[in-house]
């Protein structure tokens, strides 16, 4: 039986353009005409684009019934290789050959109108996704039932609280009966209970069925749950395809802790890289180094820090700037500027951080979510907390009870 | 979907799908969600609802009438000048709503065409549907006005729905063009109100072609002067025959205008998720 899909040498390219913006409406003005000439007329200034390959050279096969995980951090490429396999966008490299018909679901929701109601919403999402009417009808019952909005089935969704909308929207792609099923990193949202709920269905369909199942997820619990296989993305390049433990300890054990920038603009000063410190992390410390680069000398080095939760949420940042001046390096046009946090008060999950160059008066460089790390906890609790109900942040509690004596009223 | 035919997709740099228009023709009902919701939409908050699709063309029925009878003092011919101007008004009206849904329904649904795979022609297709729902409230207005003068159309009403088809045709070939265009430079939104009020004035729509003998070969050149002929000819008894040749010039140009339309919007329509 010949692969449902197979992917050759497949490659996505994508230009990253440095146009100058204007700051006046007649500099817009200026700069359209000549850049709308200059796009017209084809002969697009080299200097001004800049190629960036989100995937390359990517070669696998998929046998029918397979549940593949897709694993790397974040630009890896991962959305990237599922928006060509769902045909949204276009491959410029390389070919992919599908058995059988797609359909996928890359953000929960996709095509909800607020003014519409659940039932409303219902019928237009699943034609969006590909279902025929007569289908939805079938399933319909069934779809309202998973969802748990019975009530709310004739309110308008934007009436909806978050937790409604997202169990209604994937409640109708969950009844989707592709031969291939391609799910982006989408249960990320949701109360817990849900997810679990939508993690057992996808599972259903895959082993029941025998469709196919390609899976993004930085849940490493819910990969090795419902995959099979893994595939490993980093920088556009497929690293490694094999059994999903193999894939996901090696992902691991790579560590997404430290991330490199090429420069958008060597002319300002940026951020070269930014490191995680993974034994500190292993010892229950955060330690986090930025490298940066300037054409002149910043007078005061300034960098700022802002953890996120795996939902990209803030949980705590900090900067050199607010700390006046108990922060008083001296000028420097390079170098690495550290911080640290020692104990890290946050529970035991997945954490991003963003970081910020600057010098006492303003930004010169962001890097949003530059990198992402797995933070082990060393406290114990005999019962684990459930990050996602009391929240990420670990803070001191220090408890005590007041014995009711008998003197009390 | 248990369909025992698997379907094979090969993806491509530079291949279109083989099952394009199959695909076209199984995204049907999404087409006609995709209209639904528009109307739904619109007129969901409006306490005038409907009511809304007729303001517009009463009002300017008025004042063409207005301008273009009295003050100008055209001839009407047979029918009464209100008639004459609404039966240009509608194949316009109708031409406008359509054209400007479908050059704004790309960007529109910039969140479908990031996120899902669907033949991307269903998005214009289905705002002109919308559009053809609010010319149906329109000719309500049309009844309306004839019965008031009791004014009853003869046997070439029959012929309407192919001038009906040459508007959708212009405006579906324009509004392709445009939506394409707009993906790309956002420039071109600027462009269709523009194009619409010249378009207004280029187009006999407050009055009758017969007051411009010597002009009429250059004046057919616009597919909507053969459309709104053509609508005066089925709705208005003793309006004088169809040149064959002007008919035959602005066939030609809305043809030539949706071949060109449906040729660009597909030869950019790979790329729309990335540029959007």
């Amino acid at each position: 039986m010949p692969p449902v899909i197979s992917v050759t040498d497949l490659g996505k390219r994508y230009f990253l353009s440095h146009e100058r913006k204007g700051d006046t409406l007649r500099d817009s003005l200026a700069l359209g005409a000549r850049g709308l000439w200059r796009r017209l007329s084809r002969r697009a200034d080299p200097a001004a684009r800049e190629e960036f390959w989100a995937l390359r050279d990517v070669s696998f096969e998929v046998a029918q019934g397979d549940v593949i995980g897709i694993i790397g951090r974040n630009g890896a490429g991962k959305s990237t290789l599922l928006k060509v396999l769902s045909r949204i966008t276009e491959p410029t490299a390389g070919r992919a050959v599908i058995r059988g018909r797609v359909a996928s679901l890359l953000e929960v929701g996709t095509g909800f109108h607020p003014e519409l109601s659940g039932r409303e919403n219902i019928y237009l999402n699943g034609a969006i996704l590909g279902m025929p009417r007569e289908e939805i009808r079938r399933k319909f019952d069934e779809i309202v039932a998973f969802a748990e909005v019975e009530r709310f089935l004739d309110t308008q969704v934007k009436h909806y609280s978050s937790g409604m909308y997202v169990r209604l929207a994937f409640a109708v792609a969950a009844h989707l009966e592709p031969e291939i099923l391609i799910v982006d990193e989408v249960l990320a949202v949701g109360d817990a209970a849900f997810q679990k709920k939508c993690l057992g269905k996808m599972g259903e369909v895959a082993r029941d069925s025998g469709r196919t199942v390609l899976f993004v997820s930085h849940n490493t619990a819910a990969l090795q749950a419902i995959c099979r296989t893994g595939l490993w993305l980093q920088q556009g390049r497929l690293v490694r395809q094999g059994p999903i433990n193999d894939c996901l300890s090696a992902y691991l054990a790579a560590g997404a802790e430290s991330a490199v920038f090429a420069p958008a603009d060597p002319g300002r000063p940026h951020i070269t890289a930014v490191t995680v410190d993974r034994e500190a992390l292993a010892a229950g410390r955060l330690r986090i180094s930025v490298g940066f680069k300037s054409p002149f000398p910043l007078g005061r080095p300034v960098v700022g820090i802002i953890l996120h939760n795996k939902f990209g949420q803030p949980l705590a940042g900090s900067n050199g700037r607010m700390l006046g001046e108990r922060w008083a390096p001296p000028a420097a046009a390079a170098g690495v500027v550290t911080a640290e946090i020692n104990p890290l008060p946050l529970h035991s999950d997945t954490y991003r951080a963003s970081v910020y160059l600057g010098d006492a008066a303003q930004d010169y460089d962001e890097k949003r979510e530059a990198v992402e790390f797995d933070f082990v906890s060393p406290r114990f609790y005999p019962q684990a907390p459930r990050v996602d109900v009391i929240g990420q942040v670990d803070l001191p509690w220090q408890w005590s009870l007041a014995p009711d004596g008998p003197r009390a009223s | 979907m248990a369909n025992s035919a698997v379907p094979v997709s090969i993806l491509e740099a530079g291949r279109s799908s083989r099952h394009y228009w199959a695909d076209l023709w199984r995204y049907r009902e999404l087409l006609g969600f995709l209209a639904w919701r528009d109307i739904k939409v619109r007129y969901k908050q409006a306490a005038l609802g409907v009511a809304w699709a007729l303001v517009q063309p009463a009002v300017t029925l008025a004042v063409f009438t207005f301008i273009f009878g009295r003050l100008a003092g055209m001839p009407a011919g047979h029918a009464p000048y209100p008639l004459l101007v609404l039966a240009g008004l509608l194949p316009w009206q109708l031409f406008a709503a359509a054209f400007a849904n479908a050059s704004g329904s790309l960007v529109a649904n910039t969140h479908l065409i990031s996120k899902v795979y669907f033949p991307r022609l269903i998005v214009p297709l289905s705002s002109v549907a919308v559009a053809l729902i609010d010319f149906a409230v329109v000719l309500i207005l049309l009844v309306a006005l004839c019965s008031w003068w009791r004014f009853v159309p003869d046997w070439r009403l029959v012929f309407l729905p192919a001038f009906i088809l040459l508007t959708l045709v212009t405006a579906l070939g324009t509004g392709l063009w445009l939506t394409a265009l707009t993906v790309r430079y956002r420039d071109f939104r600027f462009v269709v109100p523009f194009l619409l009020q010249v378009g207004l004035f280029l187009s006999p729509v407050g009055f009758s072609t017969t007051n411009l003998p010597n002009w009429r070969f250059l004046y057919s050149l616009n597919p909507m002067v053969g459309a709104i002929d053509g609508f005066r000819w089925c709705l208005l008894r003793g309006e004088p025959a169809l040149d064959p040749v002007h008919l035959g010039l602005s066939v030609v140009m809305s043809a030539g205008l949706l071949a060109s339309g449906l040729w660009y919007f597909r030869r950019m329509e790979r790329t729309f998720a990335d540029v959007i």
